[in-house]
């Protein structure tokens, strides 16, 4: 029957053709094949946070008199309402982290090298659009953090020389953090942002798929030097089943963090009320908010947060530019890519660790 | 057909079709452009020109304890000092990032949880990442209200 329906429609539209480059799509097989996973799993996170948005939008209602209280209603009073929305929450962490893990992996393994330097600069792209995910949900449950955190991160934009201010109203729809900000980061979440991804995600994907998969340099010299240990699987369904074991693997982690550990809602935002002791931003904020820190209040004539938060812009710039800096030839001088990569990663652990810490 | 009895149109004549073709896209699409611009800046808020306003009653605070208040669209913060008698009006709005400080009664000193930007309780910065003190405001004692103004001319 199935067959059926499947000759029917084949007949007509020809589906074999385009499912044709699937059947002849291999990945490498060797000892860092498991780095391979991490792409597949952030997308299956955030196809986990497109179902759980949408059913949080059953309930939820912006607007600086119903949010919070509309939040409180999905995780008190809606059955299974604190799941979903403990869900949305932790998935979004672990997106953010799979999703760093990703770029992470494709940096040292290299895979970002020529031809792949625009798959590279869509993956960067995907990431800031994740972490502007982050931000703009953030704010969305109108509780005390998410108002202090919004207020900051738009004030950090606003201080960018010229184009800063009209950023900042932009955001915020008015100088200050309000009912407006939260109708326009709504929008941004639900509406701007999803938008982009998927164009975003449908040409990373593409490039991908053209290109095949990377394999490590170091690999292919082995490979090179000796063509029996040349291993390959098939995409469909060898790899694509080990993709789907890992996803089980994620959703199981994801359910035990969501249902043992619940994701708090705080107290309502009062505009007027003080910031409380020992806020913080996300983890994922906490290198730059711990390097911000340390940046004095002035140096030389400009304020130090202005030429902190240029600075960020401009190493953001330039990792996303990374591909285009490698210029290792064969057997010539090792690359300093992977002494770069070990250096950030090693920085933004430790400023991680220490902004958790630290009072 | 018609183009093969065309002979070499005049480079110029094409140049200003292209000009008119080209302008007359650029137009159309800054007249789509423009309005979505204008739209995305929110309508100013009437600024309903506050310059004083009560921010508590006398007997409210505690000495060495503080309030914040509505200041128009933005937090204040009123400190009683120790004596009991001096008031200090600050704005609460931190100068680095825009937190809501607080007053810290055993340092004496006004603190911003954010990023750890330290005031005296004149609102001078005096430690951490404020790059500016706090706007400081007047207090004026009326009957039993506190009034808090701010200099209008400047």
């Amino acid at each position: 029957m199935l067959k059926k329906i499947i000759d029917w429609l084949d007949e007509r539209l020809h589906l074999d053709g385009l499912l044709e480059p699937f059947r002849h799509k291999t990945v490498p097989t060797h000892k860092l094949s498991c780095w391979y996973f991490f792409g597949g799993i952030t997308l299956f996170l955030f196809l986990i946070q497109l179902l759980t948005g949408i059913l949080l939008l059953l309930y939820y209602k912006p607007g600086a008199n119903e949010a919070f209280e509309s939040v409180q209603y999905i995780v008190t009073r809606v059955q299974f309402g604190w799941l979903i929305r403990s869900i949305h929450s932790w998935s979004a962490n672990l997106m953010v982290f799979t999703a760093v893990a990703h770029m992470f992996s494709v940096l040292f393994l290299k895979a970002y090298r020529k031809p792949r330097e625009l798959t590279w600069i869509t993956g960067m792209l995907l990431l800031f659009l994740v972490m502007g995910f982050g931000f703009s949900g953030y704010l969305l449950p109108w509780n005390q953090l998410a108002f202090f955190a919004t207020t900051v991160g738009t004030q950090m934009a606003g201080q960018v020389p010229l184009i800063g201010q009209p950023i900042l109203i932009f955001l915020r729809g008015g100088p200050e953090v309000t009912g407006a900000t939260l109708t326009r980061f709504f929008g941004f979440h639900v509406a701007v942002l999803p938008g982009l991804v998927f164009v975003l995600i449908a040409i990373h994907l593409f490039f991908v798929q053209r290109q095949g998969m990377s394999v490590p340099p170091k690999v292919e010299k082995e490979w090179e030097q000796n063509p029996s240990l040349r291993r390959e699987m098939k995409f469909f369904p060898n790899f694509a089943l080990r993709e789907m074991m890992a996803w089980y693997v994620a959703i199981g982690a994801l359910g035990v963090l969501a249902a043992l550990f619940p994701w708090d809602l705080g107290v309502k935002a009062d505009p007027f009320g003080a910031a409380a002791a020992g806020i913080k931003p996300e983890w994922y904020f906490l290198f730059m908010y711990q390097t911000l820190k340390f940046i004095p209040a002035h140096i030389g004539f400009i304020d130090g947060e202005v030429l902190g938060i240029m600075g960020c812009g401009v190493v953001a710039l330039l990792w996303m530019l990374l591909p285009f800096f490698d210029r290792e030839r064969a057997g010539g001088k090792k690359s300093w890519m992977t002494g770069i990569g070990i250096f950030a990663l090693v920085y933004v652990i430790v400023f991680t660790v220490y902004g958790y810490v630290a009072k | 057909m018609c183009s093969e009895n065309v002979v070499n149109p005049e480079p110029v004549r094409r140049g200003l079709i292209g000009l008119f073709l080209g302008g007359g896209l650029l137009a159309t699409f800054a007249s789509f452009i423009y309005p979505v611009l204008r739209y995305f800046v929110p309508p100013q808020v009437a600024d309903l020109g506050v310059d004083e306003v009560v921010a508590a009653k006398v007997g409210d605070l505690k000495p060495n304890a503080s309030a914040i208040f509505r200041f128009g669209s933005k937090p204040g913060l009123l400190i009683l000092d120790a004596d009991g008698e001096t008031y200090h009006a600050v704005s609460a709005s931190c100068t680095h990032l825009g937190c809501t400080v607080q007053y810290k009664g055993d340092a004496k000193e006004i603190w911003c949880p954010c990023h750890n930007g330290v005031y005296n309780m004149n609102g001078a910065n005096v430690s951490g990442p404020p790059p500016r003190p706090l706007q400081k405001f007047n207090v004026h004692v009326r009957g039993d209200q506190i009034f808090v103004s701010r200099n209008t001319e400047a």
